[in-house]
């Protein structure tokens, strides 16, 4: 657990009080107008948590990477899930090509990106290949010495705003292991954003669907090994899913501050409703799943910063914590009864948000899958 | 569904047909601009549905519950802010029903009879008195002739907009229950002022208003029974208003099933529909027991009420508990079968999840309705 590490402690303080100060007040208008706040923005790149999967040298953390990206996302979603968003989307979005890129690609495109604090979004999803990334339709053909990506990208969020793209296209026929990333710019003739989506929560981020047609890129270009994207992609989850986690995490907190706050506030039949035995049984279930949340996510980190294979905890950690926000936020509602279904109170706006986190880096059903295969794998090898 | 009679069964038909031709495509509509259903309000009042309860003595059909509850379930399952249009205007008329003289009845009703349009409202919640409404603070002092009124509710569905409010106030704080009274208001009162209209996360297609009364003045004879009478009636319509909640919650439930296990056979994953992989399986047979279960649980509350049994009002208390919580889960998982496309607004599913949390709890949260359910239960 990171509580032991005095500068990640002393870290998380510092973005827990910027992120009170400075973003829970631009939360509610956040949502509401479906635009990330500049200053927002601003602030993330400020506290280096935009690059903070970068290697050292573009602006990184040497150490301790995954739970630094942890304490960011957690911090952040306490006031404002679609700020921790960013961090998440940034990350996965530039780990096939710290990853992949050679280093002549890194040293040329890092320092841009790092200098005029560029995004970078994911284009893995289709209409057709949600769950099943193997499915893969969009095409990457190699012609001289370029490659020629055709195809349509679908809820890739920052899509609309983003300078960098990293895409998962078809370079074979064979399944998941003809697939390959590639790293494509903004201005690429050929690349054109679709429809951006309207959504139940974490609103405060575009998230739209991008059109390839004919897109040609330098074969330079290419992240990673031709056909071997696939891997790289899970590898992308290892990181990325702890992450989703602890913005679940971060979701239920902030969900549990709300409502321990109103239980002491509000007085029913003439005591606090903190005094009620049946409120009182909500708060102890929801503390509960947050502490074992906490953990599950804060372990699975480590053992991804320390270079072991953490899938099977990165799984846990998602189901877990997505699943107790989603309870967690839905029982924060009742608690303030009525009043917790108007936007007034930043719970419902809570509720809405959670729930993308039992979908997305993987359905909490595939989730639950991959646990599966994991323990099967550990058992047939020991 | 068994032993439905031949009229129930032809007039269900009826309106499943409406609800899937011309309520259905209105809904995400509605949810979007936070716009009261006028549509459904016309045709319902065309079609005789808008006020069912109404008695027969007032030009009513005089519905039964178990009727009722059909209806409101065809309706929620393509747009649970109409169904709340149906509910809201029972609830109104319900404390006149219950509580009211011949002569207030006829005065008060009758105008609802045929093709009216007119809406009603319920107000009880003030903003300090939600599960405990006997915390409510707004007072009504007899003056001559009239009684003045004071005080101030809030979420009031279709507040802003009803011809008659059933108005619940103290006409005798000192004596708790037995000093609350309830009143026929009428639009255009003076000293009716009407707050804002609130921004909620669902159920959008219906006005949640707050209501102000400053020295509002009404005539006597528009005291609902006796005084302190309120609180009773009040306890009374909840126990049939929770049915009905009941029910709506059953039809977002069965809408968000609907769209789960049409998506899970159209939904190619992995080279065959989703709805070949097992653990999809195993959540929509989860869904469809619990609707099932919330289903009968309610129609059975219903029939109970109609036969004026008190045990429709403990199986009421049961089924808004059960019905509530199985449609939240249901539209929560809903969402999940439809993953990506779940969260976002096209496909419907997200709407239905936001509208069935309300169901958990107005009329009563459900930690209230479990209450009421236990202590029934040990105190017999």
């Amino acid at each position: 657990m990171y509580s032991n590490n005095e500068e990640l402690r002393m870290a998380a303080n510092m973005i827990r009080k910027a992120a009170r100060e400075q973003v829970a007040p631009l939360a509610p208008s956040i949502d509401a107008t479906g635009q990330l706040n500049p200053e927002v923005e601003g602030l993330l790149w400020d506290l280096g948590l935009m690059t903070v999967v970068f290697p050292q040298k573009y602006g990184g953390m040497a150490q301790h990477s995954g739970t630094f990206l942890c304490i960011g996302v957690e911090e952040l979603a306490r006031c404002c899930a679609s700020s921790a968003l960013m961090l998440i989307i940034q990350a996965v979005g530039s780990f096939p090509i710290i990853h992949g890129a050679r280093p002549e690609l890194l040293d040329r495109l890092l320092p841009r990106m790092v200098e005029n604090r560029e995004l970078a979004a994911y284009l893995v999803s289709e209409p057709g290949a949600g769950s099943d990334v193997a499915s893969i339709r969009t095409t990457a053909v190699k012609d001289g010495d370029t490659y020629v990506i055709t195809g349509t990208k679908c809820f890739a969020t920052n899509g609309p705003v983003a300078s960098v793209y990293s895409v998962l296209a078809r370079t074979s026929n064979n399944g998941r292991d003809g697939l390959s990333f590639f790293l494509v710019e903004r201005e690429t003739p050929g690349l054109t954003i679709g429809k951006i989506e309207k959504k139940l929560g974490q609103k405060g981020s575009q998230t739209s669907e991008v059109h390839l047609e004919e897109v040609r890129v330098p074969a330079g270009n290419l992240l990673g090994e031709e056909n071997k994207g696939f891997k790289l992609a899970m590898k992308d989850f290892d990181m990325s899913r702890p992450a989703v986690a602890a913005q679940a995490l971060g979701i239920a907190e902030g969900a549990f501050e709300q409502m321990e706050r109103y239980s002491r506030e509000r007085e029913t039949f003439g005591k606090q409703l903190c005094e009620h035995q049946m409120i009182q049984q909500i708060l102890a279930d929801s503390a509960t799943l947050i502490e074992a949340s906490r953990g599950l996510v804060y372990r699975a980190a480590a053992q991804y910063d320390e270079g072991k294979r953490n899938t099977k905890l990165a799984s846990m950690a998602k189901v877990f914590a997505s699943d107790a926000a989603m309870k967690i936020t839905t029982d924060a509602i009742q608690v303030f009864g009525g009043y917790g279904y108007m936007q007034d109170y930043p719970v419902e706006r809570m509720f809405r948000d959670a729930k993308l986190t039992q979908i997305f880096e993987g359905a909490n059903q595939i989730q639950r899958l991959v646990i599966a295969r994991e323990i099967r794998k550990e058992n047939s090898t020991s | 569904m068994k032993h439905l009679t031949e009229e129930q069964k032809v007039l269900l038909e009826m309106v499943r047909d409406v609800a899937d031709r011309e309520i259905a495509p209105r809904a995400i509509e509605l949810d979007e601009k936070h716009a009261f259903p006028e549509h459904a309000q016309k045709l319902f009042a065309e079609l005789g549905l808008l006020n069912p309860l109404l008695p027969a003595e007032q030009g009513g059909t005089e519905m039964d519950n178990e009727t009722f509850v059909m209806i409101l379930e065809e309706i929620g399952r393509v747009c649970a802010s109409t169904a709340l249009l149906l509910i809201a205007q029972a609830d109104g008329m319900l404390p006149i029903i219950h509580g009211g003289s011949p002569v207030l009845k006829e005065k008060f009703l009758r105008r609802f009879a045929g093709s009216s349009t007119l809406l009603t409202a319920f107000a009880a919640t003030e903003p300090s008195a939600g599960s405990d409404l006997l915390a409510m603070k707004t007072r009504a002092v007899k003056k001559g002739d009239k009684y003045v009124i004071n005080g101030q509710k809030c979420f009031i569905t279709n507040g802003s907009l009803a011809d008659i409010i059933s108005l619940y106030a103290y006409t005798d704080p000192e004596r708790g229950p037995k000093g609350m009274s309830v009143f026929v208001v009428e639009k255009g009162t003076p000293g009716l002022i009407y707050g804002r209209n609130e921004k909620k996360m669902g159920m959008r297609g219906c006005v949640n208003s707050q209501l102000f009364f400053e020295n509002m003045e009404i005539p006597a004879e528009n005291l609902i029974g006796a005084e302190g009478d309120g609180f009773a009636n009040l306890m009374k319509a909840l126990s049939i208003n929770r049915v009905f909640c009941a029910a709506q919650a059953v039809g977002i439930a069965q809408g968000a099933l609907e769209r789960s296990i049409s998506h899970a056979r159209e939904r190619v994953q992995f080279g065959k529909p989703i709805a070949d992989l097992a653990p999809i399986q195993f959540m929509i047979a989860d869904m469809a027991t619990a609707v099932e279960a919330a289903r009968l649980l309610t129609r059975e509350a219903a029939q109970w009420l109609d036969e004026k049994d008190k045990k429709g009002v403990l199986l009421g208390g049961m089924a808004k508990t059960l019905a509530s919580d199985t449609a939240m889960r249901v539209t929560t998982d809903a969402v999940q079968i439809l993953g990506g496309a779940g969260y976002m607004q096209e496909y419907g599913v997200e709407r239905m999840m936001r509208d069935a949390k309300l169901t958990q709890i107005y009329t009563g949260t459900n930690q209230i309705t479990r209450l009421v359910t236990g202590r029934t239960l040990l105190r017999s």
